[in-house]
């Protein structure tokens, strides 16, 4: 696609996912279906025909493994360059480090651990459609609210919490207000200027930024540059942006380059439009400003303009950003969102690799996925869960809902229901494990 | 009274009894305010004439255009005019389905007021449309009543419905072409339920705060600045009880409806009905006067224009091309102009040269030769000598204005009001035969107030009086107090003086559009307060932007954050329960998972965790310095183990002892004198490394002096500790 330079920011260690991650599954790998979860993002890319990416890792050890594993599955295909970046420098320092290697107009940030069926290219189209200086993709947040943890879940059912607090114009392209990280749940702050640039103001809490960001490039480093403790795009870059849009700082000097062609220019004349709308109260004022913007351009107005891409509904976009979106993602990946797998289902609406070796009587139910290799004893049956490579299972053994990483051995009559199991983890006979989050070998040696 | 209103709760008890009562309406013909002032001190607002009709006829017709079969007509300032009037009229004596009945109080201050009387009267058993009298629409209110009771039948905490429509104010001056205030709602776009509701906006806050409650049962809401109040209500009888239950309530908006919104204890609701084609305003200042006589005589309200014989307007109005209405009876010399948009009352006679346009002219006018009339209202009888100029001026019944007069932009003479010759009238002036009444207490304005209620001296303006022929006029009963010199004019008047208001603010509504440099100003300002908010936002945390050093932030920093404060209080309750005898390997298991649910690092678990042990020690009794540090040493012996355990890095360590100083400075500052003592004894139990120690001040070099209070305080140890690693390296 013309002139667009994608950053994708696979995260590295994260702290969070511990003990889902670790040294040696650095966050980018982790498996939805058996594939990293950065091949569903790189594919997404792939599919807008973007293909020269720079894959941002945080740490060298991350970045090294990401790096063999992307090398080895794309080599054809894809042209990556992986960087790799101090740990906790947050995802305007990873920006920051990668600064130097943007040269595009335009620069698509993707978060690595994006999982999603919205085209990139309707967001950067959006974004160059207004001119934008930044153009964000919002999607529909799950209705049932972030549950992350069981403990957060139970305390209060009332008062649900959010990603997101998004203004929008009433065509509901131009991002005018958002609340992002603990802004969320406060009172709901909007800029009167804003509101009356526009005269309605849309605002909505089930939209949830899904961190794909289309930027202009020179606004994006003067930004980072300028204000060095911006620390996340999400909650610092995009809000300053926003909230700055109706008098701008950036254009002092980034954007003097910009305001020279003409998608500079479109956000100026936008603001005018605004202003016309008054004519027929004040026509002299009206006068009055076109007349005196360029005469003394210290006091020109000046603006810029943030646009939201809203997916439609129909879209699947999840980020796996905890223990529990883990889950999530892995169960809509082979069930409701299958056609993000890639993989073909069988006519049972599953996936079970030939090489795995099922017992008598063991049945597996639709919306499962058992990789090569695994083996099951008798009498066993698997629903809505995800079995790894090279797992045995011995019989009398139940599995609902879960995900069992690879090389799991689980002994007879075990029931698993409602659990994340990683790798090499040996479960002996009978244990009974429901709506465990996770059960992992190396815990707590590898936090 | 009290039998009607057993009648009324009995009626209202039944809703299928309910949906059969005649549609009633409530009409305030009191506006309680003073904006129309001085012209107010004589007649009340509602029978000043608009178009050359009382604006109450408006009001009534629509009335009972819409359907409306019994109105009351509520009746304060000046309750016997509108009486008179209403008995004199057609209103009252026509047979139809329309019945207008006044009610007359002369106690009430406010709208509120007014409704707690037709409370206590008990004459409205249904749904009733509430406006003042002097609203002029043309809306159908059959879709807004219909919308309403549907509402109610589902829910019957909805008891108003508002009138609405879309009106986007300047963004120079930020009010509507009405002269009101810009206002805010925020509305549910589907419901139109409204949730937020603010007029008089402080124009120095920058920012709405809406209440994060707000979206809790909706996803999604509408903020507005575009729209209109139109002022007409479609409320349930409830309404009536509500006002009567707080008796504080006065103004209609800003403490009904206001009051409704922020008390979700009862639960009541008010919806909005947004009108897109027809017409509808109220008359709340002189600007919405000028703006919505406009309208009229550009034919926005059809039916009630000038040539529909609709109600009272007896003379039948022709309407030429260009928008011109003429009575059939005018006396226009054959030089004189009347260009467009201009009404001319029967009887009036207009002389040679004279120009007139964009104005409204009464009865029996006299207008001399020479005179230009240009976007003003003159009103009956009134005799306009040769050479006047009139621009946007409001001129009341029986003005004489003499030869060479000059009105300028935004003056409003009263009743009788007599201007000597070739005087100029400055520009915002009023004048009236009455004085101004001194300065009253300002609280809820009254649109009348006792003549005698004291004088402001009013301001002479002989400076601009060049003759002196004074001209008591005979039939003016006020005409003795207003002694000659005291007015200073050829002719009789006070000219009032701005109230606290200012001249300042007089340009805002007025019948004089806006001046261009008054909007030059604004412009420029606007400009100027951009750049300073500028900086005022870079101070404001008005992102997450300013919380990077509490939190560890990945890739994927706190989707759902939560305080690091709650946090906090969390680990101290669960070491309580380590207090209370819970194994302390759980302790450990649950503060990881403590961890995991607020998104914390290990580094704020061990600060809060190493805090929850201080204050423990801090709990037991203790009479010197001296045994707090004992006791405390006991304490971190006790629970080194756990502590221990979250102290994975040397990060965590100096996150310790980061967070000890800041119990010493704000909390727990019992701990202060000791902070060298207790450090010794965490090095000393090995809780903290060296490396640690020396790292945290390392990093405290460059801090502020005040930061460095501990830093110094612990020199000695940390000389000595220096010295030991040099010695280890050696």
């Amino acid at each position: 696609m013309m002139d667009f330079q994608v950053v994708v920011l696979a995260g590295g260690t994260a702290k969070k996912l511990a003990p889902l991650v670790s040294k040696e599954v650095p966050k980018a790998l982790l498996p939805v279906a058996n594939r990293p979860v950065l091949s569903y993002v790189l594919e997404l890319l792939e599919s807008s025909n973007l293909k020269d990416l720079i894959v941002v890792v945080e740490g060298e050890d991350a970045a090294l493994r990401v790096g063999g594993w992307i090398s080895g599955a794309y080599v054809d295909r894809l042209h990556v360059e992986v960087a790799a970046v101090p740990e906790d420098v947050g995802t305007a320092g990873a920006l920051r480090a990668v600064a130097h290697h943007l040269t595009a107009n335009d620069v698509l940030i993707v978060s690595g651990d994006l999982v999603s069926d919205v085209p990139p290219g309707a967001v950067a189209a959006t974004h160059r459609r207004h001119g934008a200086v930044v153009t964000t993709l919002l999607c529909y947040a799950p209705v049932s609210g972030p549950s992350d943890t069981g403990s957060s879940a139970g305390k209060d059912k009332v008062k649900k919490s959010r990603y997101n607090i998004v203004g929008l114009d009433p065509t509901r392209q131009l991002l005018l207000h958002i609340a992002a990280g603990a802004e969320v749940e406060k009172d709901i702050r909007v800029q009167k200027n804003i509101l009356r640039a526009v005269g309605q103001l849309e605002i909505r809490a089930d939209l949830m930024d899904a961190h794909m960001y289309a930027f202009k490039r020179t606004v994006l480093q003067d930004v980072l540059d300028q204000k060095d403790t911006f620390h996340s795009i999400r909650q610092d870059v995009l809000p300053y942006l926003v909230r700055t849009q109706l008098r701008s700082e950036i254009s002092a000097n980034g954007l003097h380059k910009v305001e020279d062609n003409a998608n500079g220019r479109v956000s100026s004349q936008n603001y005018v439009t605004w202003m016309s709308q008054h004519r027929e109260i004040a026509p002299s004022a009206y006068q009055e400003l076109l007349a005196l913007s360029p005469r003394s351009p210290e006091n020109a107005l000046r603006t810029h303009k943030c646009c939201a891409y809203i997916a439609s509904k129909s879209k699947y976009c999840a980020r796996l950003n905890s223990i529990q979106a883990f889950s999530d993602i892995n169960r809509d990946v082979v069930g409701e969102a299958s056609h993000l797998s890639g993989y073909s289902f069988s006519s049972q609406n599953n996936i079970i690799h030939p090489s795995a070796e099922l017992g008598s009587k063991t049945t597996v139910g639709p919306q499962c996925m058992l990789a090569e290799g695994s083996q099951m004893g008798d009498k066993c049956s698997v629903k809505r869960s995800i079995i790894g490579r090279h797992c045995r299972i011995g019989s009398n053994v139940k599995i609902v809902n879960s995900v069992v990483m690879n090389h799991v051995t689980i002994e007879d009559g075990c029931l698993v229901q409602g659990s994340v199991i990683c790798s090499n983890v040996h479960l002996q006979e009978r244990v009974v494990l429901k709506d465990c989050q996770m059960v992992c070998a190396l815990w707590p040696d590898s936090v | 009274m009290a039998q009607k209103k057993g009648h009324r709760s009995l009626s209202s008890d039944d809703p299928e009894e309910l949906a059969r009562v005649p549609l009633q309406a409530v009409l305030l013909a009191d506006s309680f305010a003073t904006k129309f002032r001085p012209i107010t001190l004589e007649r009340p607002k509602v029978l000043l004439p608009l178009v050359n009709a009382p604006m109450i006829d408006y009001t009534l017709a629509w009335l009972e255009s819409v359907g409306v079969e019994e109105a009351f007509v509520f009746c304060c300032a000046h309750s016997q005019q509108v009486k008179d009037y209403l008995n004199k009229s057609q209103w009252m004596k026509q047979p139809g389905t329309f019945t207008v009945q006044p009610i007359e109080s002369h106690d009430s201050i406010s709208a509120g007021d007014a409704l707690r009387v037709i409370y206590n009267l008990g004459v409205i058993c249904g749904d009733f449309v509430l406006v003042s009298g002097d609203t002029i629409s043309n809306m159908s209110l059959k879709e807004a009543l219909q919308e309403h009771k549907e509402r109610r039948k589902k829910d019957p905490l909805a008891v108003m419905t508002m009138v609405i429509k879309h009106s986007k104010p300047s963004s120079l001056t930020h009010q509507t072409r009405l002269g009101n205030d810009e206002i805010l709602m925020a509305i549910d776009p589907d419901t139109k339920e409204l949730l937020y509701y603010e007029d008089k906006t402080d124009q120095s806050q920058r920012f709405i705060t809406l209440d994060k409650m707000l979206l809790a049962s909706t996803p999604t809401l509408h903020l507005h600045n575009d729209k209109q109040d139109c002022y007409i209500d479609i409320c349930s009888p409830e309404v009536l009880s509500l006002f009567t239950d707080n008796f504080d309530y006065q103004h209609l908006r800003r403490h009904f409806v206001k009051g409704l919104l922020v008390d979700d204890l009862m639960g009541y609701k008010i919806f909005t009905h947004e009108i897109h084609s027809s017409y509808a305003a109220r008359i709340d200042n002189f600007r919405s006067y000028d703006t919505i006589s406009k309208d009229i005589i550009q034919r926005w309200t059809y039916p009630m224009v000038p040539d529909v014989q609709y109600f009272g307007n007896c003379s039948q109005m022709k309407l030429d091309r260009l928008g011109i209405y003429k009575a059939p009876e005018v006396d226009q010399s054959r030089t004189a102009q009347i260009r467009a948009f201009s009404l001319i009352g029967n009887g009036t006679a207009i002389g040679d040269h004279s120009v007139i346009s964009n104005s409204v002219i009464g009865q029996s006018c006299t207008i001399g030769r020479n005179v230009s009339i240009q976007g003003s209202y003159i009103w009956d009888n009134v005799i306009i000598e040769d050479d006047c100029k009139l621009s946007h001026a409001l001129v009341c019944d029986g003005v004489h204005l003499r030869a060479g007069v000059v009105l300028e932009p935004g003056v409003i003479l009263s009743f009788k009001v007599e201007v000597g010759q070739k005087i100029v009238i400055p520009a915002y002036s009023k004048v009236s035969l009455l004085p101004q009444p001194s300065k009253q207490d300002s609280d809820e304005e009254l649109e009348y107030a006792d003549a005698n209620s004291g004088v402001v001296e009013s301001p002479s303006i002989t400076s601009i009086a060049n003759t002196r022929n004074v001209d008591p006029v005979p039939d003016s009963p006020d005409a003795e107090h207003s002694d000659t010199s005291e007015v200073g004019i050829s002719g009789v008047g006070y000219i009032w003086s701005t109230t606290e208001g200012g001249h300042e603010e007089e340009w805002r509504h007025s019948i004089a559009p806006i001046p261009a440099e008054k909007l030059m100003e604004f412009c420029l300002s606007a400009h100027t307060d951009l750049g300073v908010s500028n900086q005022d936002v870079n101070s404001l945390p008005a992102s997450g932007e300013l919380q990077l050093d509490s939190e560890s932030t990945g890739f994927d920093d706190g989707e759902d954050y939560k305080d690091s404060a709650d946090f906090e209080k969390e680990v101290e309750a669960t070491f309580q329960r380590v207090l209370a005898g819970v194994n302390p390997e759980n302790v450990i298991l649950e503060i990881n998972s403590l961890r995991l649910s607020y998104d914390m690092s290990h580094a704020d678990c061990a600060g809060s965790l190493f805090y929850s042990i201080m204050k423990s020690a801090l709990s037991a009794p203790f009479s010197s310095n001296r045994e707090l540090l004992l006791n405390t040493g006991k304490e971190l012996s006790r629970w080194k183990d756990l502590l221990k355990n979250c102290l994975k890095t040397i990060d965590e360590e100096i996150e310790v002892l980061l967070k000890f100083e800041e119990m010493c400075l704000e909390t727990t500052k019992e701990f202060a004198p000791l902070f060298s003592a207790i450090l010794n004894h965490l090095y000393e139990k090995d809780i903290l490394s060296e490396d640690a120690i020396l790292s945290w001040a390392e990093e405290k070099e460059g801090a502020d002096e005040s930061d460095k209070v501990f830093v110094k305080q612990s020199e000695p140890f940390l000389k000595w500790l220096r010295e030991a690693s040099e010695d280890e390296d050696d």
